[in-house]
């Protein structure tokens, strides 16, 4: 126990000093490269409570999908960073005040639920109930009692990718396109043609 | 193992760790100048042969070479980023050796989730890679750094749909339990549909298996996908700024990739330790010996994938970029996506069941 316990405080340690350094590094791929530490480090959390498959979600999905995006996109960006920190006295009281709310509200959830909620009433939830795999355990679920909200889920994230596409897909006309099926017919018949020319006429078109 | 003592399981893992990055290290010393050999001898040449017997010690060589050169760091770079790029590349190229079965019972970590801890950490990968690029502060390593994690992420999702094909035959996600599913005869191999019961599936596994080799070689950056350090147009993309122990560590961190993705392959496709025939005969060895052998059948199978990585360089021409992409988007996706349909619906509906 005494190695999951060090273990603990390491990686939520680590989550949480590298969640305060995104929102405060100054460099914008730095902050980026903080996030994917936390999302790390909660992965890591999510494996000391059992829950492997989640943690190994979290890493193909966020961590190498994502963020990989993410830092695609800040990278890119040509931020000047004086201009950025100049309304920030001028937003300092308004984004305080959300901030403020929001810990407040964050704070009466997680003392209502730990109190009188889901939580006090019962047991912690395990792992890997009944022997089963973890993988198990969710898939089994997934597919029997939430099928109509997975389904539902799918069809959404569908919808979502055909208006991107719809959104941004433009046939120029005049592009010229390789159809390697075309390429590879070739045939030397189809790809020349033999003319005879008569001396001083030249080829009419 | 729950009733070990802690420590005492500390210091097993940490043997069994230095053991296995030991040994990953020391093949890649050959490996690599088994690569160079080979593309030597396709090409007609001799490749290295100078530093010891048929240049065997060549890596060794290279090894000190790298070692004793200047670090230099280019005037605008990122330093922190700049240094830390290499060691990701090179941890996460390591890493993922964690749950490699190489015999029954010699695995680091033998994780129920292996196979997608593998993905998660291959899919890592790119990050050592856009960060070297980004840091350089240099136009060239920048567009090979992207080009490179637009690649990969590309090629992650057909392989990550190709596993699932594996996946559903074995029914685990395990990796000792799907190469001990593939025990016993060489028709017990996924490659050929894990099983004669299964052998309708012998045409659709081997598709599988042709395109998860295809999409190995794209995610790890080998010829002919070789297209983030394209020579000719990027002068050496990612790594251009890179010098000495860094970029030693960066071609360290590829090789490893590229070992690891021959030992998927085997393990994934070719029954792992599994030599294609029954072992009952080894029933009575004693648990090491026989283990040793196995291991062996492994390493040999990992030298023969090693190989057909090394002919794919030497042989095939590069791809250029919009042909790459749409290789992985237009053709492997809906591909193995059709794959995984049908390998799904024999499952559920067959009806010899199993």
């Amino acid at each position: 126990m005494a190695l999951q316990a060090i273990a603990f405080y390491l990686l939520a340690f680590v989550t949480i000093a590298a969640g305060l350094l995104v929102v405060s590094a100054k460099n914008p791929v730095h902050s980026v490269l903080f996030l994917i530490t936390a999302f790390f480090s909660a992965a890591g959390l999510f494996v000391l409570l059992g829950a492997e498959f989640l943690a190994m979600l979290l890493i193909v999905v966020y961590v190498g999908a994502v963020a990989v995006l993410f830092l695609f996109v800040v990278m890119m960006l040509d931020i000047d960073f004086e201009a950025l920190r100049d309304g920030f006295a001028q937003y300092l009281p308004i984004g305080g005040l959300v901030g403020g709310i929001l810990t407040i509200e964050m704070i009466m959830v997680a003392v209502s639920v730990a109190t009188n909620g889901a939580a006090a009433k019962n047991a912690a939830p395990l792992a890997s109930p009944g022997g089963v795999s973890n993988t198990e355990a969710i898939g089994r679920v997934l597919y029997t009692d939430y099928i109509f909200f997975f389904q539902a889920a799918g069809l959404v994230l569908l919808v979502a990718m055909i208006g991107a596409i719809v959104l941004t897909l433009r046939h120029k006309p005049g592009v010229k396109r390789q159809d390697i099926g075309k390429q590879v017919a070739r045939t030397p018949k189809t790809g020349m043609e033999l003319v005879q020319i008569k001396p001083g006429e030249g080829i009419s078109e | 193992m729950n009733e070990i003592n802690p420590l005492l399981w500390f210091g097993l893992t940490l043997g069994g760790i230095l053991l296995v990055v030991i040994w990953v290290l020391l093949s890649l010393a050959f490996l690599l100048l088994a690569d160079r050999k080979i593309w030597a001898g396709v090409q007609m040449r001799k490749g290295p042969n100078v530093v010891g017997p048929f240049g065997l010690l060549q890596s060794f060589a290279d090894f000190g070479k790298f070692v004793l050169k200047e670090i230099v760091i280019p005037a605008g770079a990122d330093k922190a980023i700049f240094l830390l790029a290499p060691l990701i590349s090179l941890i996460l190229g390591f890493i993922g050796w964690a749950v490699v079965p190489f015999a029954p019972g010699w695995v680091v970590s033998n994780l129920n989730v292996g196979i997608l801890y593998l993905l998660a950490m291959s899919s890592l990968g790119v990050y050592g890679i856009i960060m070297g690029g980004w840091a350089s502060n240099s136009k060239y390593p920048f567009l090979g750094a992207l080009r490179s994690a637009a690649q990969m992420v590309s090629y992650e999702v057909s392989i990550g749909l190709i596993i699932i094909t594996v996946i559903l035959l074995a029914g685990s996600m395990n990796l000792s339990t799907i190469v001990e599913a593939q025990s016993g005869w060489i028709w017990n191999w996924n490659v050929f549909g894990g099983g004669l019961k299964n052998i309708v599936l012998l045409p659709v596994m081997v598709i599988a298996m042709g395109m998860f080799y295809i999409s190995a070689l794209a995610e790890t950056n080998r010829p002919p996908f070789d297209l983030p350090e394209a020579e000719s147009e990027l002068v050496a993309g990612y790594q251009v700024e890179y010098s000495s122990t860094p970029y030693l560590l960066f071609m360290v961190a590829e090789y490893s990739n590229i070992v690891l993705m021959c030992a998927m392959i085997n393990v994934l496709f070719f029954g792992g330790w599994n030599p294609g025939f029954p072992t009952d005969f080894m029933a009575t060895w004693p648990t090491f010996a026989a283990n040793l052998l196995l291991a062996l059948v492994f390493y040999a199978k990992i030298c023969f994938w090693f190989f057909m990585f090394a002919m794919a360089k030497a042989i095939v021409p590069r791809y250029r970029y919009d042909q790459l992409m749409r290789l992985g988007w237009k053709v492997f996706l809906p591909m193995s996506l059709v794959l995984v349909v049908l390998v799904a619906g024999w499952r559920v509906f067959s009806p010899v069941a199993g």
